[in-house]
């Protein structure tokens, strides 16, 4: 990406009643996020684009009737920002109950059992329970793959791996197939990820998988634990490199 | 081309046609080729041939609007002498009527064919939009010619500033035909002022929602006046590119929009230095591939990009920055073709039409249980009673309507007893539907209310692009609840899931689709909360449509109990 024209300047906001300033070029979840506030995301990871998918770092912006993604908004001078609200705790309740009914999520025999993005959230947002039905996709594992597995019962298609492999690694194997609820992942336009020329086995998607969708074989579970600071430190890298 | 030019072409085309005293128009718009008018007007072209008839010409017309009627045909004739012409409608013409038809040139029409033009549903329209569909043939540009065609764009091009019809256009109050309804003139001066050192203008063609075919009839019937609404638009932002983004199911509008841009190229009214003037502009079509959401801007420009037709968060906006992050305007068919008319006409002329925030004129494609089911175009401020009963003929014999909907899989049920009110944004709005863009289905009593909400779920959930998971989860959890409901296997605590879900659907969706997509359900639960409630305590399917419950009325008193 080309660097903006427009000036980065510090800007003044308040967030849930709390004085925060800011650089004027950052977005509203990375502010809350560096000032301690707990808004919950699963799309976002830090050194990627945001897409605004997951719908779990809705605030509500004065002034603004709809709820605002706060992955892509960037933050104004005299902004005011709410990230907790009784409505906004329901709203992220149900998202992560429409994640697990989605899919089949059984967190006991997961590989990612305790360090799985989505549990947490689970845990720290109150969700003891799923009201809706499960939908039970019969969907299957691509483990053709010499050290990785893919899980799509485990997939929530926050398509982290997607942009890590495109914007990071720069070699694009994973894209989104299909429409809906039937939306799934695929790796050189449906190939098994065994056979794919393109993928550089370099493990980046899988260490940035918030859920046990794409893990390292050989796992047991709750034994696949993700490599965050490695992919943070590629992500530095690949961006200070001349971009 | 010039305007000396365009006028000499218009003149040229008018002379040439008073050696026909008679003009033969066979409707050959997609409803009407579904009953082979195409093979209609070859039969036309060889029975006015075999009578050796010189003074009649046979030719291939736009959609006349009576869909349900075709194919329609309609006879121009002009008595010995006189420069004025009557006009005779023809519906339901089959191949054994084409003899007597030819038969009765210059004489008495055939009574058996003949279609009542002094009906409502004809009487009641104001076209705008439509004014050349079914006139002239979309196949020829010479035709639109002498109705007027580029004119407007000429005039815009040699006699006034972009910031002219900027102005003119605001002033008009023209409205995003699209369904949102917003103002265009304050799009296009958003674009205009963007800075980038390219811009595009977009037509929005990509319609989809069911039973709506408002674009696709204008597309096929006269593709020039859209091409001339991007022109002007063009002018008027600074853009020199433009796209014509269509559905691939439309095929007959895709030939004739390409036939129509090599034409206007040939005639110098698209392309470099239109008119003799500085300013060029170039159309391509693009197709999209069967996906609802590709009408939503953000999913249309990623899908011309030649990416996944999937929506982005909104800001920016397009008009900041659009496609290969231009500034960009993008506005619906119906949108761009009301351009001309304002442009040619003046913007107080076309304020004039309508009522409150709502100007000129709304084309609407009637279905449903109505009699005359078709292609209407309607002046804004009309009632929707006035459309069902008067242009639609009222329910089919024995029924009774129940309600109207507008608004397509983001609008909502209007129940008869709002039918009074008139057709603007605000009001449909404060109704719980949309303007939408243009479907009208009208219900009678043996319309399921839970069954067209299940309907429209369906249709949602199978649209959704699976980007965000409120849509593309909420709405499979809310069909499989709207499928409980109708089998009678529901609680009341289903009902309260159901409305606890529309809500968060409708308040954490990324984009238009799923915003929108609880919409027919809030409004039927509006209005006809009933009919869920017999479904579910009384496993009673009021109007007999939800096999496996029991039909008929549920007395109010049960209800309540």
């Amino acid at each position: 990406m080309s660097p903006t024209m427009t000036e980065t300047t510090v800007v003044t906001l308040k967030i849930d009643d709390r004085e925060i300033s800011a650089r004027s070029d950052q977005t509203v979840l990375e502010v809350a996020w560096e000032n301690g506030l707990f808004v919950p995301a699963l799309c976002h990871y830090e050194g990627l684009g945001d897409v605004g998918a997951c719908r779990l770092c809705l605030v509500e912006i004065k002034g603004s009737p709809k709820l605002t993604p706060a992955c892509v908004v960037k933050v104004t001078q005299d902004m005011e920002v709410v990230t907790q609200s009784e409505r906004l705790a329901k709203y992220r309740r149900s998202i992560i109950e429409l994640l697990f009914a989605e899919r089949n999520h059984i967190c006991s025999v997961c590989v990612s059992n305790g360090n799985c993005e989505l549990q947490t959230l689970a845990q720290k947002l109150g969700v003891d329970h799923i009201r809706y039905p499960y939908l039970y996709p019969k969907v299957s594992v691509d483990a053709s793959h010499s050290r990785f597995t893919l899980d799509h019962n485990r997939c929530i298609l926050c398509a982290r791996c997607v942009r890590a492999c495109d914007e990071v690694e720069g070699a694009h194997v994973w894209d989104l197939f299909g429409r809906g609820v039937d939306t799934r992942l695929i790796s050189d336009l449906g190939t098994p990820w065994g056979e794919s020329e393109t993928c550089t086995t370099c493990g980046k998607c899988v260490h940035i998988c918030p859920t046990g969708a794409l893990v390292e074989k050989g796992k047991s579970v709750a034994e696949m634990v993700h490599a965050r600071p490695r992919f943070a430190a590629m992500a530095r890298v690949r961006s200070s490199s001349g971009r | 081309m010039t305007p000396e030019e365009l006028n000499q072409a218009a003149e040229r085309e008018a002379t040439a046609s008073t050696v026909h005293d008679h003009v033969v128009g066979v409707c050959t718009s997609t409803a009407c080729l579904a009953s082979h008018s195409d093979k209609l007007k070859k039969e036309f072209d060889a029975a006015v041939k075999a009578k050796g008839l010189k003074n009649v010409r046979v030719k291939a017309v736009g959609c006349c609007g009576l869909c349900a009627s075709g194919p329609m045909v309609y006879v121009e004739s002009k008595a010995n002498g006189s420069s004025e012409a009557a006009t005779r409608t023809y519906a339901n013409v089959a191949s054994e009527h084409v003899p007597a038809v030819v038969e009765s040139l210059g004489a008495a029409p055939v009574a058996a064919l003949a279609c009542d033009t002094t009906q409502p549903f004809f009487t009641r329209q104001h076209k705008i939009v439509l004014e050349s569909s079914g006139v002239v043939d979309p196949e020829r540009i010479e035709d639109s010619f002498v109705v007027g065609g580029y004119q407007a764009l000429l005039k815009a091009l040699t006699t006034m500033t972009p910031e002219e019809v900027v102005d003119t256009i605001t002033r008009s109050g023209l409205r995003g035909r699209g369904g949102g309804g917003f103002p265009t003139g304050l799009k296009w001066s958003t674009v205009s002022k963007a800075v980038g050192d390219r811009k595009y203008v977009i037509c929005n063609g990509d319609e989809g929602d069911p039973g709506a075919f408002m674009d696709r009839s204008v597309m096929e019937s006269d593709p020039h006046r859209v091409l001339e609404g991007m022109a002007i638009a063009g002018y008027a932002v600074g853009a020199t590119e433009g796209y014509l983004y269509v559905r691939a199911e439309y095929p007959l509008a895709v030939k004739r929009l390409k036939l129509a841009i090599k034409q206007a190229e040939r005639a110098g009214l698209l392309g470099a230095n239109i008119g003799g003037t500085f300013f060029s502009f170039k159309v391509d079509v693009r197709l999209g591939a069967g996906a609802f959401v590709c009408g939503e801007e953000t999913a249309l420009i990623a899908s011309i990009e030649g990416r996944r037709g999937s929506p982005r968060p909104r800001p920016p906006y397009p008009a900041a920055s659009g496609l290969w992050g231009f500034p960009t305007l993008i506005n619906n068919v119906e949108t761009f073709a009301n351009i001309a008319p304002i442009v040619k006409n003046g913007a107080e002329w076309y304020a004039a039409l309508g009522s409150g925030k709502s100007q000129g004129t709304k084309v609407f494609a009637l279905t449903g249980k109505v009699l005359n089911t078709g292609l209407i175009e309607v002046p804004m401020g009309i009632t929707l009673r006035e459309i069902v009963y008067d242009i639609g003929g009222g329910p089919l014999p024995g029924h009774t309507i129940k309600a109207v909907q507008t608004g397509g899989p983001s609008g909502g049920c209007i129940p008869e007893a709002y039918l009074d009110q008139p057709v603007e944004y605000e009001t449909l709005v404060k109704l719980g539907s949309i303007m939408g863009s243009g479907g009208l289905i009208a219900m009678d009593d043996t319309s399921c209310m839970v069954d067209v909400a299940r309907y429209f779920m369906e249709f949602c959930m199978t649209e959704s692009c699976g980007k965000c998971v409120p849509c593309r989860v909420g709405t499979v959890e809310m069909h499989a609840l709207l499928t409980k409901i109708c089998e009678g296997q529901a609680t009341m605590t289903d009902l309260e899931q159901l409305e606890e879900l529309c809500e968060v659907v409708k308040s954490t969706s990324l984009c238009g689709l799923g915003q929108t997509a609880p919409s027919p359900v809030i409004s039927t639960l509006r209005y006809f909360r009933d009919e869920y409630i017999a479904h579910i305590e009384h496993k009673t399917c009021p109007a007999g449509v939800c096999s496996g419950l029991k039909s008929g009325a549920v007395k109010a008193q049960e209800v309540l109990a």
